[in-house]
């Protein structure tokens, strides 16, 4: 029934499929299968080996992500100290410059 | 020089044969020789949709197995002078292309003087998907504006930049053209589909064109006669476009708006 369509209200799932779509391409990308960036695991289990040797922290509270910037990937270590843990927000460590 | 161009998705109907077959055709219809290889071993459908179903003698595994000469298995077109399929094999053997054979055969086609070779590849990213990009120049990325066949889209673009001849010898990145079909500006209008500029951005290569959703694909594969051939229809329209641009020519991008309908029209449509 077209003209019962003329008065409905139509969702927006086009938009709702294009952020689903952003976040998915973009990791997978970030993920190697675009570019090759496969090392970050064991970056991050390696960090995590050095940092665990000065402080005690949590493996759920430390995130490491590469993100694709104009002219420079930013691969940010997010990490969380015990005694911000327990309380304070969280608190994110400088995020390093990667080469490409 | 020839021109090995391969018609590439991931994901499977979104239109990689229709499209392998319009354009093959269309660029004949220009004078082009060319050659349309079906690459979907098992499940060979460019030489139905092509018309040419019933001539098929040998097919390309013969030819890299050496049961047949490849002339023997090129089948020419009725209808366009210089346009030739060579159709995929029925064999359910999924190593039956191999880099080596296939290398040999692409040799030998362009020996033959052909200005493109066309392959088009079977969904997946397997074996057979990417022996059909391994020796191309140029990418058409076909894909639907739906999220699953953009994904997809993507995944074959990794591929593309490390899967295949040229990226292995570490020559020039293989040329990727984005071509989105099935798309209906009316839904697009309503926000019921991922618009050119969403998928343009997500995917992030150019934009060769947009074919609409139209019943004339159906049609046209029911006879087994490339869209392309009877120019009336929009979808014959878009895939002329989208040759001449192919060839270099500017032409403006049709079929992204919504066409003017009448009060009537919209009521009753």
């Amino acid at each position: 029934m077209a003209f019962l369509d003329y008065f409905r209200r139509a969702p927006k799932s086009a938009a709702l499929a294009k952020d689903r779509l952003s976040i998915i391409v973009a990791r997978e990308r970030a993920a190697g299968t675009r570019e090759g960036a496969d090392y970050l695991p064991q970056l991050q289990q390696e960090l995590l080996a050095v940092i665990a040797r000065y402080e005690k922290i949590d493996l759920g509270n430390v995130t490491v992500s590469l993100d694709r910037a104009t002219g420079c990937d930013v691969l940010e270590l997010n990490i969380v100290l015990p005694e911000a843990a327990s309380g304070n927000p969280p608190r994110p460590t400088k995020p390093a410059t990667a080469p490409a | 020089m020839s021109k090995v161009v391969v018609v590439t998705s991931g994901k499977g109907g979104v239109g990689k044969t229709t499209t392998s077959a319009n354009i093959s055709t269309g660029l004949a219809l220009e004078g082009k020789k060319v050659v349309a290889i079906d690459f979907d071993v098992g499940l060979r459908n460019l030489d139905l949709v092509m018309g040419c179903e019933r001539r098929v003698v040998y097919d390309f595994v013969n030819v890299i197995r050496n049961e047949a000469k490849l002339h023997q298995a090129l089948i020419k077109d009725k209808r366009v002078e210089t346009l030739y399929v060579l159709p995929a094999s029925q064999t359910r053997d999924k190593d039956a292309l191999d880099p080596d054979g296939v290398g040999r055969v692409m040799d030998e086609l362009k020996q033959m003087g052909f200005d493109y070779i066309i392959c088009d590849s079977p969904a997946g990213i397997e074996k057979g998907a990417q022996m059909a990009m391994y020796f191309a120049d140029e990418a058409i990325v076909v894909t639907n504006p739906e999220v699953s066949s953009v994904r997809d889209s993507d995944r074959v673009l990794g591929l593309l930049a490390s899967k295949t001849g040229r990226a292995e010898s570490g020559g020039a990145a293989i040329k990727s053209h984005l071509l989105l079909t099935r798309y209906s500006p009316a839904m697009v209008k309503r926000g019921e589909m991922l618009s050119v500029a969403d998928v343009l951005e997500l995917l992030g290569i150019p934009l060769l064109g947009v074919i609409p959703e139209s019943k004339a694909i159906l049609q046209s594969s029911n006879k087994g006669t490339p869209a392309i051939l009877e120019p009336t229809s929009d979808v014959a329209q878009a895939y002329l476009d989208v040759v001449s641009r192919f060839l270099g020519e500017e032409r403006a991008q049709r079929f992204i708006d919504e066409e003017k309908r009448g009060f009537f029209g919209r009521l009753f449509g």
